[in-house]
């Protein structure tokens, strides 16, 4: 008998080469929306997957008494950080330091990519093993290792699964969750060289078999690049809370540690772990502590890696800082609780909005960080601002239900800075307060409203034409409107036109009394 | 202030201090939550059954046992493990119970550390710890001699850790307080064995930490 090989239609070829920009690498999010909706397995993977978290969530922080007190406390010792935020990093600076390990500044992703590449050359290695990290991605890092003839292994089973798919990451927690566990076997057969011919769906078998993959990348490995959840101005603590064990390999067995973290994860004392650490867990995982949490300060003499680096990261941080209603974005930990309540994440999937964050505070934390529709400053200026940038289209991808709001473990009010945003993104302006940019499809339908309804006789006569519209139509939706009107469309069906007037009617009531 | 000609240093921190020249003040954070020393503490029991449920739901092993019976306990969890590492500073008591049941011990010494591929080649790891957190199900290693360094609890696959009753206590607060006497020591917090929910988010327990967690719980006597 002969097999013919029928290729792999759930996985896709690898894209040739890797979006210029991490923050923004697709369209509108209303037209990525209208791709990936069409994805009835996306939709059935993630329909499952943040119901199962969105229920865990919820019995974990309903377990403890003092959930909202705790979340006040995040809360609060956010905005304190944000208040404080120069003397925090001058301090942190000082303490890893004094502990013996180094602290770079980099003011965008160039620079950082630029300060890592030459650490990981200084210490002679071609090869880098990976903790999962938001801050990494957010700069492309990898992509920037590689092509300076440098590996980097993801090693969180998640990230191990988009990289070798040549995929992007969906979910700021987890990466692949756009994938079912058939699929995900489809890509370890086929793309990890040391899979095991027989290997089943089973997420055991899978998980077993990335652990024999990785072993040996992590005995070998000289040098690991992580992230940071936060770090201790106090005490130069650094964070990294994790599941698997992929974790502790990286941060423990290299012999140089390369951490990237951007600024606004700086926490002022030891004892504020108290309250993240019970926030984080509890609403990330849904577990009352994650597996595996791994802290250390500079370096410990015959204990982990005898040299760390840590990268703090601006990249558009001091623009989203420098607005007083979008600055509670730097306020995210990560934990990705918004993601799986939103409706509009549910449906769309993380890939529709073009971004390493997707979900609500994707919705507000990308725009900002590109510096959408922000007048920017002397030092560090807002990029051009144009509403009908794929960034600037983000802030809509919302139906403002607020479950974000009420999910998140510190409070950031999602909904408030999504409004705030649109604002910015339709009306930009510059540094002095006036108005930059094209005219939009809406401000100039807001202006032709303004005559309109400025004028009885001129509403009347327009009120006349939509009713003879509404009789030719008898109640039909108009699901696609002529341009430009097509713009409105794209995301919404136009509601069915009425068949007379408001003045019409009025004059047949008054008639019937 | 121009970002051409100055450190990446002076820039983040000029563009930091510029955007926060309209800031409003910090606000005092509020601390209503359970707090070290708010809460009773008097059941130790209470607190050591909170501990053992906690560490099962994660699918751990766990053991109770007299403070005289450590060495037996120890011995048992230890059992076809082949080889064991130790840090140097286990208490005399149970150092011996690894050759009750003939394994190996191999000592980790700051002097003649073992290999990676050493601890890799190695059945088991045998330690105390510094406090364990009753309400989360945690065990926290912060590398002291009872404890040794990182890499011991992380390569073989078997972690035997003996916690007393005495260094369980019922909240995080509680333990950050703790661990607020070295805070510069390198911290492993452990809750259960590794675990990865990565594929449908079904819970998979043993990924690349040890599979197998087996904690021998002192009871106060």
């Amino acid at each position: 008998m002969t097999t013919t090989h029928l290729g792999m239609p759930t996985v896709r070829p690898k894209p040739e080469r890797e979006p210029e920009d991490p923050l923004r690498w697709g369209p509108t999010f209303a037209e990525a929306a209208h791709g990936t909706l069409q994805d009835a397995q996306l939709r059935t993977n993630l329909r499952r997957a943040t119901r199962t978290i969105r229920d865990k969530r919820l019995a974990v922080t309903a377990e403890l008494p003092d959930w909202e007190a705790l979340r006040d406390a995040g809360a609060a010792t956010k905005a304190d950080v944000m208040a404080r935020l120069p003397e925090l990093l001058e301090q942190l600076e000082a303490s890893v330091t004094a502990r013996g390990g180094t602290v770079h500044w980099a003011r965008d992703a160039a620079e950082a990519n630029r300060v890592v590449t030459d650490l990981v050359r200084a210490a002679g290695a071609t090869e880098v093993v990976k903790v999962k990290s938001m801050a990494t991605q957010e700069i492309g890092l990898n992509e920037h290792l590689e092509a300076h003839g440098v590996t980097a292994h993801e090693t969180d089973l998640a990230e191990l699964i988009v990289q070798l798919a040549g995929d992007r990451p969906s979910h700021i927690l987890v990466p692949a969750i756009h994938r079912n566990r058939d699929e995900i076997r489809e890509v370890f057969a086929s793309r990890m060289a040391d899979a095991p011919p027989d290997l089943t769906n089973d997420p055991r078998a899978l998980a077993m078999a990335a652990r024999a993959h990785l072993r040996e990348l992590f005995l070998r490995a000289d040098v690991a690049v992580s992230g940071a959840n936060l770090a201790v101005a106090e005490t130069g603590t650094v964070a990294v809370v994790e599941s698997e064990g992929n974790g502790r390999m990286c941060l423990t067995l290299p012999r140089v540690l390369i951490t990237v973290m951007g600024i606004e994860k700086v926490l002022p004392s030891f004892t504020d772990l108290e309250v993240f650490l019970q926030l984080l867990p509890r609403s990330s995982t849904g577990e009352r502590m994650n597996p595996y949490t791994t802290m250390w300060s500079g370096v410990t003499p015959g204990d982990g890696p005898q040299e760390f680096h840590l990268v703090l990261l601006d990249n558009g941080r001091t623009r989203a800082l420098a607005d007083d209603v979008g600055r509670q974005a730097l306020h995210c930990i990560r934990c990705s609780a918004c993601l799986n309540v939103c409706p509009v994440y549910e449906r769309t999937g993380g890939h529709a909005y073009g971004s390493v964050y997707p979900g609500p505070i994707g919705a507000i934390l990308t725009p900002q960080l590109l510096g959408v529709g922000s007048p920017g400053s002397p030092d560090s200026p807002g990029t051009a601002p144009d509403p009908h940038d794929p960034a600037a289209t983000l802030p809509f991808a919302s139906t403002l239900c607020g479950a974000c709001y009420d999910a998140c473990p510190v409070r950031i009010d999602i909904p408030t800075a999504l409004v705030h945003l649109r604002e910015r993104a339709l009306h930009p302006v510059d540094g002095d307060g006036r108005a930059v940019g094209r005219p939009t499809a809406t401000g100039l339908a807001m202006r032709v409203a303004a005559l309109v309804l400025s004028s009885g006789r001129r509403l009347g006569a327009v009120s006349s034409l939509v009713g003879l519209a509404g009789r030719v139509l008898r109640g039909r939706r108009l699901r696609h409107l002529p341009f430009p009107g097509s713009r409105w469309t794209l995301g919404r069906d136009a509601p069915p036109l009425p068949t007379t007037t408001f003045r019409a009617w009025a004059r047949r009531r008054g008639e019937r009394s | 202030m121009s970002a051409r000609g100055t450190t990446a240093r002076d820039a983040v921190l000029g563009a930091v201090r510029a955007a926060l020249a309209d800031a409003e003040p910090a606000p005092t954070v509020p601390r209503a939550y359970r707090r070290a020393g708010e809460r009773p503490s008097g059941d130790v029991d209470g607190l050591l059954d909170l501990l053992v449920d906690r560490l099962e739901d994660y699918r751990g092993t766990v053991v109770r046992c007299a403070p005289g019976d450590v060495r037996v306990a120890v011995a048992a969890q230890l059992e076809g493990a082949g080889s064991v590492v130790t840090p140097t500073g286990l208490p005399g008591e149970w150092s011996s119970a690894p050759g009750d049941v003939g394994v190996e011990v191999r000592v980790d010494d700051d002097a003649a550390p073992l290999s990676h591929a050493e601890l890799d080649s190695t059945g088991a790891v045998l330690t105390a710890c510094r406090v364990a957190v009753a309400e989360t199900g945690t065990i926290v290693l912060d590398g002291g001699p009872d404890q040794g360094r990182r890499a011991i609890t992380l390569l073989p696959d078997r972690h035997v850790c003996v916690v007393r009753a005495d260094q369980v206590v019922a909240g995080v607060p509680e333990a950050v307080a703790v661990l607020a006497e070295h805070p510069g020591r390198p911290l492993t917090w452990v809750s259960g064995p590794s675990a990865t929910s990565d594929i449908e988010l079904v819970r998979v327990e043993g990924v690349h930490g040890p599979r197998d967690l087996r904690v021998v719980v002192v009871g106060a006597g």
